[in-house]
């Protein structure tokens, strides 16, 4: 073979450090987003309600505590389509499916809604709890209430059931009408929710209440930690509960983190990167293509459902409108934003995004209204921003905020294999 | 290189089989009724002009394309319309006549791709680092180092394909269709962009590999002088037909080869000669 025995130059710096700087930059920001959410726990829980006055309403108006768990709640959805866009390298338009799928399981399993299934009021006896929590109230204890913990593993691989079933017809198609197709199922999935109120024989099964949605949601249970005192023992919708339940969502995308850090490690993630890097030069060496496609498309929708649960418990409900196809898009623009395949990156972009969503936007247009005296409704130009921001990425930095390393090469230095075929002298430079 | 005697041939068992195959895009017959055998443990080549139908009929052994007629069998598995990722799990394993590695992983990431399907451990394994995950990948990054060094390239475990010289690239290709613990190694085109002395060491390379992984391989190859000194039976295609077989100096002397090579004009005055 070639006389180049020689060991390559290093076009930067070696990979062997690269791994070890991945793991200690892991460990940085996961500690640092650590010792951010425990600030501001403490900030919402016992800091600004003792301050209280114009501090307490400065983070009121510009990051209250529902601000912050609903950022957090689109970390755990963006990280989920992260796997499958960013690591498996396959582009889905229709997220927000799981989303919903994710709600309406915490509608069935955690909500009076269970007895009003049946049109025909034969199931308005229905009376199911398993270590279930349903709010204190008279004749809400109908229905199924299975505890919130159940829930979410039942969700997410209900999810990850749905998500096989609709990968395993797509995901034959190329990348575009791969695309085009699950922006189908986006589109199909909350339709059918929303119109699911007289289903089947006579019209007798009600799937999801249509657009009324479904409400009350059962209360998060904290046990065992309610035995450590200041903990309520159920996280429902009082103002002292929130900070504990911006806690919670916390853990849950934690735990996403988690499964998306040890995933990429394992032969499963590389097998994903090599789908996304060569398809068919990975079927060739073994990767079976259809099954490993559906393994991401199933552990992001677990994510989804994970979310979908959580997300019904933080709005106390599920509402059929709630599910539409801007959604897909923003999530999208998330991990483009912050950085495809990089599970930092992602969660910044998402934080970022969803503070600019939620609350970002407004009050900066507010106080932009109120310094310079115009009326300007800066809400109706949020999508404006968005697509301004995507173009400006696209424009000076293609690779995202906070770039995965692989991807980074690519974007900033040509292939050495070009740079040999115009006669350019690699060995022993730094290039 | 001498050839093996032609008993050994004969006698040892069949890696693999392809039966009278067919394939037909359209009206165009690319490959016709070719039937095509590689011995246990032997060196062969497919040879042709260009255009002759090699790269398709390569592209039907490794299951990308299914025959319109005709089976191919793996040792004594009919593995004939089989998607290539089992074919290739069953030990048919390939390199590309454009290299084609996974750029953005490493030398050792690309390797341990190929072991995908020897590999067990699930999702819930690999979340949790079960004590069999983490013997496995560690056995796994053992393993392929130790074909980055056997294929002489064991300082560049930790480079990003991409970054590889030209030559590295391809040994990195041949380290991972090891990986697969193949019966038979397909080779495209190896020596392009190879200059005399490499393509002289690549046939060393062929019979070590051969020998101490224990396989057969298949060549596709341009470079005559090479076909003649690493191949112990050298098939012809011409136009999607086999019109020869036989042991490099078989070929080298049979007529309807030259015609195919040289056309039939280009022949004349040779056989005016003769």
């Amino acid at each position: 073979m070639a006389a180049t025995t020689t060991p390559s130059p290093v076009t930067g710096p070696s990979v062997k450090d690269a791994a070890e700087h991945a793991r200690r930059s892991n460990r940085k920001w996961a500690l640092g987003l650590l010792i951010a959410v425990v600030v501001l726990f403490l900030l919402y829980w016992k800091i600004l309600p003792a301050v209280g006055g114009d501090t307490a309403s400065f983070f009121r108006k510009w990051l209250s505590v529902s601000a912050a768990s609903e950022m957090v709640l689109w970390v755990i959805f963006a990280l989920g389509l992260n796997i499958v866009v960013g690591y498996a390298g396959l582009l889905d338009l229709g997220y927000v499916a799981f989303w919903a799928i994710g709600g309406y399981v915490a509608g069935w399993f955690m909500s009076p809604f269970a007895s009003e299934m049946m049109n025909d009021k034969s199931w308005a006896n229905l009376k199911f709890n398993f270590l279930g929590h349903p709010p204190a109230i008279q004749g809400l204890d109908r229905g199924i209430h299975l505890n919130f913990w159940l829930v979410l593993p039942i969700a997410g691989l209900i999810c990850a059931f749905f998500g096989v079933l609709i990968g395993a017809p797509t995901l034959r198609l190329k990348s575009d009408y791969l695309a085009l197709v699950t922006l189908g199922f986006g589109e199909i999935i909350p339709q059918i929710f929303r119109n699911g109120e007289r289903l089947g024989p006579g019209g007798n099964f009600n799937l999801s209440n249509g657009d009324k949605g479904i409400t009350p949601v059962d209360t998060i249970p904290t046990w065992p930690f309610s035995y450590i005192p200041g903990v309520p023992d159920q996280l429902g919708l009082r103002a002292e509960d929130l900070p504990f339940k911006f806690l919670v969502y916390c853990l849950l995308a934690a735990a996403i983190v988690f499964l998306s850090l040890r995933i990429r490690e394992g032969r499963l993630g590389r097998a994903w990167l090599a789908i996304r890097e060569d398809e068919l030069a990975a079927s060739m060496m073994g990767v079976p293509l259809m099954r490993t496609k559906l393994a991401a498309y199933a552990v992001g929708a677990f994510a989804g459902g994970i979310g979908g649960v959580a997300f019904a418990t933080f709005v106390n409900g599920i509402y059929a409108s709630r599910f539409d196809f801007a959604i897909s898009i923003i999530l999208l623009a998330m991990v483009v934003l912050g950085g495809m395949g990089n599970v930092w990156g992602v969660t910044v972009g998402a934080l970022v995004l969803a503070w600019i969503n939620s609350t970002g936007l407004e009050q900066f247009g507010n106080t932009f209204n109120d310094a310079v005296g115009t009326n300007i409704n800066f809400k109706n130009y949020q999508f404006l921003l968005f697509g301004l921001i995507l173009v400006l990425m696209m424009l000076f930095r293609r690779e995202g905020l906070i770039p995965e390393t692989r991807t980074k090469q690519v974007l900033a230095e040509p292939e050495r294999g070009e740079l040999e075929a115009v006669g350019a002298d690699l060995e022993g430079e730094q290039a | 290189m001498t050839a093996q005697p032609a008993e050994r041939m004969l006698s040892s068992t069949l890696d693999l089989r392809a039966d009278k195959i067919t394939i037909r895009f359209g009206g165009l017959t690319a490959v016709d009724e070719v039937d095509f055998t590689i011995p246990h443990g032997s060196v062969v080549s497919l040879i042709g002009p260009n255009g002759a139908g090699k790269t398709t009929f390569f592209n039907i052994l490794t299951g990308l394309y299914h025959p319109t007629s005709g089976r191919v069998h793996l040792g004594d598995r009919d593995v004939t319309g089989m998607p290539p990722h089992q074919v290739a799990h069953l030990g048919l394993a390939r390199t590309f006549q454009n290299i084609r590695l996974f750029n953005l992983m490493t030398a050792e990431e690309n390797v341990m791709v190929a072991m995908h399907s020897h590999m067990k451990s699930g999702i819930v394994g690999t979340v949790f680092k079960s004590p069999r995950q983490r013997r496995e990948e560690k056995e796994g990054r053992e393993r392929a180092r130790e074909l980055l060094a056997f294929v002489g390239i064991p300082k560049v475990a930790d480079e990003y394909a991409r970054n590889l010289s030209y030559g590295d690239q391809r040994r990195l290709e041949v380290a991972r269709a090891l990986a697969l613990r193949p019966k038979i190694l397909l080779l495209d085109e190896p020596t392009a962009g190879m200059n005399p002395q490499e393509s002289a060491r690549f046939v060393e390379f062929v019979y070590r590999v051969r020998d101490e992984m224990d396989l057969s391989v298949l060549l596709i190859e341009h470079d005559m002088s090479v076909v003649m000194k690493v191949s112990e039976r050298v098939t012809v295609l011409d136009q999607g037909k086999k019109i020869a077989e036989g042991t490099p100096d078989d070929i080298k002397n049979d007529q309807r080869v030259v015609e195919a090579y040289l056309g039939k004009t280009g022949t004349e005055g040779y056989r005016s000669d003769k």
